[in-house]
């Protein structure tokens, strides 16, 4: 009998599967970088403006000159990659010793404490109202309808709202991050939360476990795969909200205040605004990156669960 | 008597659908007393209702009509005192949990405290041959063990009574056999007393010290036949000329009841059962 039971154990499979996902995945990943700097590149090799050596400005000697001149492909529509990120080192200020590189991420760890805190009070406020909703049907019915509109009003409308209710501060940043943050967890767990085995739920009646043992020892615990899409999901989002938040919170030290500045400036100089996307692109990707690995951690047990 | 009897059902309806819902009866005045240390099979066709006869007892679905007293209490009072365990088919493992975390979670609502919750898993899986297997997570095991685990998490809060229900349907033949004297072992040991669901003949007798053979349509009792098999019961009972008598009279009276019919017509669930009983 114990013989059998060691011959029938099979660990370790998904192991190896995950490690040559992720060669591919990484390979993938690559050549899609190096396919959209050969369009890019390309098509202002055939339709852009003369290229001029690297660094040399407009006055620089002429290397190339492509045979067609498309609108779309000239360099304040579509800035040469290389001086995208030559730009990231060049000062951000004339006169100023801070790089461009360093004030923009700089400006973006800014924004993402106060995404972070909108993220982490958005979830907990979304774990809530999912939990009153499973829990009620009357108050789900009553109010998801509400839930679903809030998402409707643009957040350029209830930013100002919210600014003049909370006054020109971090804190009204926070709540629109928030309140970017809480539907997709809302919305989630009302699923997640119900998405248990229902013969497990008898097996808690059997023990005859409490409400609140069931909610925290399966309901939950059954929730999590559907709580960390929505998070992943809300990571992006509260980015955007505590950007968009910025402007008519009067935030001065966030991305925010740097798009708008160099957007003002973009005639004169379109790559820092490229490069400012660059960086909060890459910040989107690191808040993406960090939940992902917070799942993969949470849910390293359950193989089934973790989908790219 | 009544001291010794820890099931006690009498005039158990159950009828599924109201309204304009059409109506099944799925059991029909139900009577049965279980004793004390008592092995009883409850089997039948499907639809029969067996499975809801279990779910009666274990107070997961209520009676329409009739009275289930567990260990002389309502049912729903017995599973407040948690005198329940159960096993389903399926192993319901909480894949978030280690073996020795899902052994343990029924002592967790129970509240009991660490030390002596790790002592009776570890003894419980000890007991289940799978004390190797204490840190290891649920999807890698094979279903045999899973329901190893699932049979350890029953029986871990000493329970008066062990529900189960059709637990090896879902496993191999050999694996099954090997289920049964496992669980017999344990049933031993321990002087629990177990009913149990399932659809194989062969299995029932093996086991059962009673089995009570039900009818579909309405669900009633149309037998329960006496398994006078020697104990222990072990590979020499299974080649026991009493065994195939046994065996014979469980699926005559099966036949009797119309679960098994010998023409083109048998339903798949009765000609299931008869290459079961062959086996």
């Amino acid at each position: 009998m114990a013989g059998v039971g060691v011959g029938e154990a099979r660990p370790g499979s998904v192991r190896t599967r995950l490690g040559i996902g992720r060669q591919r995945q990484i390979l993938l990943l690559v050549g899609f970088v190096v396919v959209v700097f050969v369009l890019w590149e390309g098509a202002k090799f055939l339709g852009g403006v003369p290229w001029r050596a690297l660094g040399t400005g407009p006055q620089g000697p002429v290397i190339h000159n492509p045979p067609f001149r498309w609108p779309l492909a000239n360099d304040l529509n579509l800035p040469h990659i290389w001086n995208i990120l030559l730009v990231l080192f060049q000062p951000f200020q004339r006169g100023s010793d801070v790089t461009v590189l360093q004030h923009v991420v700089g400006a973006a760890l800014y924004t993402w404490r106060e995404a972070g805190i909108g993220f982490v009070v958005g979830a907990f406020v979304g774990l809530a109202l999912a939990t009153a909703f499973v829990h009620s049907r009357l108050l789900e019915r009553a109010f998801v309808p509400y839930v679903i509109a809030s998402q409707t009003i643009p957040i350029i409308a209830l930013a100002p709202m919210i600014v003049f209710a909370f006054g020109q501060s971090v804190i009204s940043v926070v709540i629109i991050a928030t309140y970017l943050t809480f539907f997709p967890v809302t919305i989630a767990m009302i699923r997640g939360l119900r998405s248990y085995d229902p013969r497990a739920m008898e097996l808690m009646r059997s023990f005859a476990a409490s409400p609140w043992q069931a909610y925290v020892k399966l309901r939950l615990p059954a929730s999590l795969p559907y709580l960390f899409t929505a998070l992943k999901i809300a990571a992006t989002a509260s980015i955007v909200g505590a950007i968009v938040g910025e402007g008519p919170g009067g935030v001065a030290d966030g991305l925010g205040r740097v798009i708008i500045t160099y957007n003002q400036y973009y005639i004169t100089g379109p790559e820092k605004l490229w490069a400012t996307i660059l960086i909060t692109a890459l910040l989107g990707i690191a808040f993406f990156l960090l939940i992902r690995g917070l799942e993969v951690l949470v849910l390293r047990a359950r193989p089934s669960a973790v989908a790219g | 008597m009544p001291d010794a009897t820890v099931v006690q059902l009498s005039g158990v309806d159950k009828i599924f659908g109201h309204g304009d819902v059409p109506v099944t009866t799925a059991l029909d005045s139900i009577n049965l007393d279980i004793g004390r240390g008592e092995f009883v099979s409850l089997i039948g066709p499907s639809g029969c209702g067996k499975s809801t006869l279990l779910r009666i007892i274990g107070d997961l679905t209520e009676p329409t009509g009739g009275d289930a007293v567990i260990n002389g209490k309502p049912a729903a009072q017995a599973r407040r005192d948690r005198d329940y365990g159960i096993v389903f088919q399926a192993p319901v493992l909480m894949d978030w949990r280690t073996v020795e975390d899902n052994v343990k979670l029924p002592l967790e609502v129970m509240g009991w405290d660490a030390g002596r919750r790790s002592a009776r898993a570890a003894e419980m899986l000890e007991l289940m041959e799978l004390g190797d297997f204490l840190h290891h997570h649920p999807y890698q095991l094979s279903g045999g063990m899973q329901q190893r685990v699932a049979i350890a998490r029953a029986l871990a809060f000493e329970p008066a009574l062990l529900l189960m229900d059709e637990p090896f349907g879902a496993l191999d033949e050999m694996t099954r056999e090997r289920m049964n004297s496992e669980v017999l072992r344990i049933w031993e040991r321990t002087g629990i007393t177990v009913v149990f669901v399932t659809h194989s003949i062969p299995e029932a007798v093996f086991l059962s010290s009673r089995v009570v053979v039900m009818s579909a349509r309405p669900g009633r009792i149309t037998k329960v036949i006496d398994i006078d098999l020697p104990r222990p019961r072990g590979e020499l009972t299974r080649e026991s000329p009493r065994y195939f008598e046994l065996v014979t009279e469980v699926r005559e009276e099966l036949r009797r009841g119309g679960a098994l019919v010998d023409d083109a017509g048998a339903g798949s669930a009765a000609r299931t059962m008869a290459e079961g009983a062959v086996g």
